[in-house]
């Protein structure tokens, strides 16, 4: 049982260098959308809001679970959307002029 | 053999996720990046439905549309100038998520008899205090920023040892309930606890500290979500909650380093509750301020050779992002050279200004970090300073008594004019008064600045 715990221990130091690794190098004008696209990230509680909601438990937890699916839910749409939606204005150039 | 099949899906979702960051570090793969990592919570998200046995489909699909509805309409619906509430939003469901999947599985535990192993038993307390603090707290930021409450600092007496009190509470019951799990009456003290400290440990904190925070907030949402991944014995969330702990640990460290004050200072010391005075305020009131029209800054951008924008919060509160970028146009058309200048803690969020001059079309090359525009000032002609205080306030290089001092800003005193774009002479955030102000080669234009932009555009017309 504590050996389960350091295992998962283990391979939750190791993501978060891996992380440092990463996110190091995002430039600092993309840091909102890092921080929407991050976020939707985190919403991979949805994993276990899934796990519960549908599991046959007793009611209560089905309804936490219900609950959570739809916060994890507006954390994954909302967050990759809006990332989106950031990432779509960054250009390089300017757009041709039209008059 | 179903099992296994999810974990290896959820590793693919995890390096799927590690991939789309790295394609995080260029604006031009960045956009690409998000669509991979969306992939990847597409394959976690169906490999759950398809390898675990499912029963209450009704509770899935009722939770799933709601959250997608309310998610999509939320990142259709949000202004740019408004995303630091967004992603405090967000930061908060995230969290409430994680505290709630912990939580459901803690009433599990305890229809099932109350014994929970020590592991999950630390993992459930832990993950419900993060995530409903994570949760409570975002709500109370996405307040502030939205000034649904005020957005100064809020402080009472002995404030500190009150907060103190309360996490020696929760972690005391987080101890007892690890030992002696099937009580379900402390389990919701807990959550409340935690709750509470939540609100608690934000309200100190003002409004130009937000992208603290929100980037703490946002390492907070990660590790909830890991939490979760250690409650119900998930490596993938392990790995994806990590990565995004560690983002915002990053980011967190930056906001912190770009003010020169460490993380307790920010979280602990209520900065800017008060208009302090201190350094050369009192001298303030025999000192000249130069005002001019709209037709002098005008002239004298469009016959400068390089004019900086040094953008703060207030071009957010004036949306004054696309008049600006006309400007620049216009100023380009004529020859000037123009940049803009970023300070990492201009606005409310890591990254707030880039966005909003993205709206408007600003290519990002014009774009300009402290370090890379700062040696460029000695050959400005003209630096505009749109409705930022503190990041450009001298006083922080020279000013020992300054709260300010050693807070690295952009040096737009050292260009050769500077108009500073305010509403009034009101001091910025920090409550410090702008020496820049009084500058000899410095000169202020009142007024909204979205308005200002707009006259400066036809001053700058009629110069054919």
């Amino acid at each position: 049982m504590i050996v389960e715990l350091v295992t998962l221990f283990v391979i939750f130091v190791l993501a978060m260098f891996v992380g440092f690794e990463v996110i190091t190098k995002v430039p600092p004008t993309l840091h909102t959308p890092l921080m929407s696209g991050s976020n939707a990230i985190s919403g991979i509680t949805i994993i276990g809001a899934l796990i519960i909601a549908g599991a046959a438990d007793n009611r209560v937890s089905s309804i936490f679970g219900m609950l959570a699916v739809a916060f994890a839910m507006i954390n994954v749409v909302g967050g990759f959307m809006v990332t989106d939606r950031m990432l779509q204005m960054f250009k390089r150039k300017p757009e041709e002029q039209k008059k | 053999m179903m099992e296994a099949l999810a974990k290896l899906s959820y590793l693919l979702a995890a390096v799927l996720f590690i991939y789309g960051l790295k394609r995080l570090s260029s604006p031009a793969t960045a956009r690409s990046g998000n669509w991979v990592a969306s992939l990847g919570m597409a394959v976690a998200i169906i490999a759950t439905l398809v390898f675990y046995t499912q029963v209450h489909w009704s509770y899935i699909l009722i939770g799933a549309i709601i959250g997608s509805v309310v998610g999509a309409l939320l990142a259709r619906l949000v202004k740019m100038t408004a995303m630091p509430e967004m992603v405090a939003l967000l930061n908060g469901f995230g969290g409430g998520a994680s505290a709630l999947v912990a939580s459901a599985e803690f009433v599990k535990y305890l229809n099932a008899g109350g014994a929970i192993p020590l592991n999950f038993g630390v993992a459930i307390m832990l993950s419900v205090v993060v995530g409903s603090l994570t949760f409570s707290g975002s709500l109370v930021a996405f307040g502030k920023l939205r000034e649904l409450i005020t957005g100064r600092a809020v402080t009472y007496p002995l404030q500190k040892t009150l907060n103190a009190l309360i996490l020696l509470a929760t972690l005391a019951l987080v101890v007892w309930l690890v030992a002696e799990p099937a009580n379900p009456v402390p389990f919701g003290v807990l959550a409340g606890l935690a709750l509470i400290l939540g609100v608690l440990v934000v309200i100190p904190i003002g409004g130009a500290d937000m992208p603290v925070v929100i980037s703490l907030l946002n390492s907070y949402s990660g590790i909830a979500a890991a939490l979760t991944g250690f409650v119900i014995n998930n490596e993938g969330l392990i790995i994806s909650g990590a990565l995004v702990g560690a983002s915002g640990l990053i980011l967190t460290n930056i906001m912190c380093k770009a003010m020169n004050r460490s993380l307790a200072n920010v979280l602990f010391s209520a900065f800017g509750s008060e208009v302090q005075q201190i350094g050369p305020a009192g001298a303030a009131g025999d000192k000249a301020v130069r005002s001019l029209t709209h037709e002098d800054a005008a002239t004298m951008m469009a016959y400068a050779r390089q004019v900086v924008f040094a953008p703060g919060y207030g071009l957010a509160v004036a949306q004054a992002q696309h008049e600006v970028r006309e400007l620049a146009d216009m100023l380009q058309a004529r020859g000037v050279t123009v940049k803009y200048a970023i300070h990492p803690v201009a606005g409310r969020m890591p990254g707030h200004m880039n966005v909003l001059l993205a709206e408007a079309d600003v290519p990002y090359d014009q774009l300009y970090d402290m370090d890379q525009i700062n040696p460029e000032f000695e050959r400005t002609d003209v630096s505009v300073i749109i409705g930022a205080n503190d990041v450009v306030n001298p006083a922080a290089r020279t000013d020992t008594t300054s709260p300010l001092y050693g807070m690295p800003i952009l040096d737009v005193d050292k260009s050769h004019h500077t108009i500073v774009l305010k509403r009034s002479m009101r001091p910025g955030f920090a409550g410090v008064e702008n020496e820049l102000f009084y500058n000899e080669n410095n000169s202020m234009l009142f007024g909204d600045a979205r308005d200002s932009f707009k006259k400066l555009i036809e001053e700058v017309k009629q110069l054919g």
